[in-house]
């Protein structure tokens, strides 16, 4: 997601005219339709599979698990397993800190761009170009490029082991500025004009127009926010050492057997796998509509 | 530019401010102390640093390990965005028919994207479990090896490049289906007209109008399997078995944590650093230029 600039000047068009359903009807004979919904069906499906398989799997007995042929229906030990997997995981601590990480991620990214666009795109002042140049820059250095380096940052911070340095680190963003710049640039000068001849200074016109007009940018910036930090794996692993602060991605890597010595249990990794990926998964389902709006927008 | 600015001398550099800190204290400075310690390794005891010079990069660039691991690094990325593309777009080419429903489709193939790649190479790593996966089970009937990746090197490494297909691919999928629907069936039936079979059709007329998306779909695969695989590879098959599945990023962040070889650690940063540049400057070079109409 970081590096992607430019590239996709029609593709939000395209998407834009794919959307509407009552779109097409077109002369082709029926048949045709039918092969195609049968073949994404099938994608569909094939996609679909592991999900179901590792949810039939979270319901099953160990010895069920273990049996040869694979059963692929659901059985009924799904209580006790996701008992057990919440349990044994402390998972419900580990899901506060990925939610709070999210969270703070997500709302932070969305402050600090909202912010610093209203900067670049309402005000003249000296240095503006430098500053847009940084933000840019920033997409060259994804974590890995950096690795040890802010690891030293947050040990000399006393940030190991905090939501601060879960949370804090990850809020600068390009992508989210460039959005809300190009979003800026379309709303007319003359509503600016009008708050400042109402008086209303600029704070004022963040605060009482823009903000409610980004509403929808906002909403689309924070699902996929949401899913980015939730789903982030190299930094919680670098500044967080006592379990009780891991997050649910990296603390589900703990309960992956290593050695012939421990118990197999895939019954209860399984269960603790659906718990991790449930909640990004109901994000985007629920904010369906933001979500696509915002793949396309945090793309270009 | 906006005709109507708000007059404010130091409004705007308060506003920037949080932006600022955070990229100059969390990613510029890190990235240049990065730079610096490249350059640097630990003395024995680890008490102080001791300047090498280019020594850390000769050491890598000597070390049969880390090529392997830059080769393993490209024959994965190319991999997972070769297939996945190649796939998405022939599936889709196929499924080109206007239909209703497709907002349908589009929102369950887009599902995946919310699942993190740590936990679809869990789940990938049950289907090709050795002893209870459906995948090793299958092909028994069909042939007598054992596709143990916790011993073959080759099978681990199918692993990931799987999951992470499977990961992009509804996302893949999803674009070139939208970017299909972009183009006018009235160039389709002219080529019709003039007697192009679907094939040529293919080449001569989908695939080039395709190309931004192509091209934006490359770019996107490539850096993420570059750079956001590191869960996938640390929570499911760590680098193995030996040093098959060690992409940089992994073997980076090892030999910085595990090994504590911070100087080393830090070349390879070094190392990623300019293959990010070089990925952005190319997607900035070719942008505009060889995939438009």
């Amino acid at each position: 997601m970081a590096a992607a600039g430019a590239t996709s000047g029609t593709l939000a068009a395209d998407l834009a005219r794919a959307v509407p359903a009552t779109a097409v009807r077109r002369r082709r004979p029926d048949w045709n339709a039918r092969v195609t919904h049968m073949l994404l069906l099938a994608a569909v499906l094939v996609l679909a599979f592991p999900l179901y398989y590792a949810f039939v799997i979270s319901t099953q007995s160990l010895a069920e698990v273990s049996s040869l042929p694979p059963r692929l229906l659901p059985s009924s030990s799904i209580l006790d397993n996701y008992a057990e997997a919440w349990q044994r995981a402390k998972m419900g601590r580990m899901l506060v800190n990925s939610g709070v990480m999210a969270l703070g991620i997500a709302l932070g990214k969305i402050s600090i761009s909202l912010l610093s666009a209203f900067a670049i795109v309402y005000f003249n002042f000296r240095g503006k170009q430098l500053v847009f140049w940084m933000i840019f820059v920033t997409l060259m250095l994804p974590i890995p490029v950096r690795i040890v380096s802010t690891y030293q940052v947050i040990a000399d911070l006393g940030w190991v082991d905090t939501y601060w340095g879960l949370t804090v680190p990850l809020m600068a963003s390009a992508t989210g500025t460039f959005l809300f710049r190009q979003f800026f640039q379309t709303i007319p000068d003359s509503m600016a004009e009008a708050a400042q001849l109402d008086g209303a200074g600029p704070l004022r016109f963040l605060w009482s127009f823009l903000l409610p007009l980004s509403k929808a940018n906002m909403a689309a910036l924070f699902v996929i926010l949401f899913v980015y930090g939730w789903n982030e794996y190299l930094w919680p692993l670098l500044v967080t050492n006592r379990p009780e602060m891991r997050t649910a991605v990296i603390g589900i890597e703990a309960l992956v057997p290593r050695s012939g010595s421990q118990l197999p249990e895939w019954n209860i990794i399984m269960a603790a796998a659906m718990m991790v990926l449930l909640p990004p998964v109901a994000v985007i389902l629920f904010m369906q509509r933001w979500f696509v709006k915002g793949l396309i927008e945090t793309e270009k | 530019m906006k005709r109507s600015v708000f007059p404010n001398r130091w409004l705007p550099y308060l506003l920037v401010a949080p932006q600022l800190v955070i990229t100059i204290v969390f990613f510029f400075w890190p990235a240049i102390d990065s730079l610096r310690l490249s350059l640097y390794r630990a003395s024995p005891f680890g008490d102080r640093m001791i300047f090498v010079g280019a020594g850390n990069f000769q050491r890598l660039f000597a070390d049969p390990a880390y090529l392997r691991s830059a080769l393993t690094t490209f024959l994965f990325s190319f991999l997972v965005t070769f297939i996945g593309l190649a796939l998405a777009l022939l599936l889709a080419a196929l499924a080109n028919a206007k239909i209703r429903g497709l907002v349908v489709y589009r929102s369950l193939l887009l599902l995946p994207y919310g699942i993190a790649p740590a936990i679809a190479g869990i789940i990938w790593l049950f289907i090709f479990h050795p002893s209870y996966g459906i995948l090793p089970y299958l092909l028994s009937f069909v042939t007598a090896y054992q596709f143990n990746w916790f011993l073959k090197g080759w099978v681990a490494l199918t692993l990931i490049i799987v999951a992470a297909i499977w990961k992009q691919f509804g996302y893949n999928l999803a674009f070139y289906l939208a970017g299909l629907q972009g183009i006018p069936s009235s160039v389709l039936e002219a080529a019709s007209v003039d007697g192009a079979g679907p094939i040529r059709r293919f080449f001569a007329v989908t695939f080039p109008l395709l190309s931004p998306v192509t091209f934006f779909l490359f770019i996107l695969n490539m850096t993420f399997s570059f750079f956001e695989t590191f869960g996938l590879v640390h929570s499911v098959t760590q680098g193995g078995p030996g040093d098959a599945t060690s992409i940089m990023v992994y073997k980076a962040w090892k030999d910085g944590f595990e090994g504590l070889q911070l100087g080393l650690s830090a070349a390879q940063s070094v190392v990623l650093m300019a293959i990010v540049i070089g990925l952005t400057a190319f997607q900035f070079r070719y942008a505009e230029k060889k995939v438009t109409y």
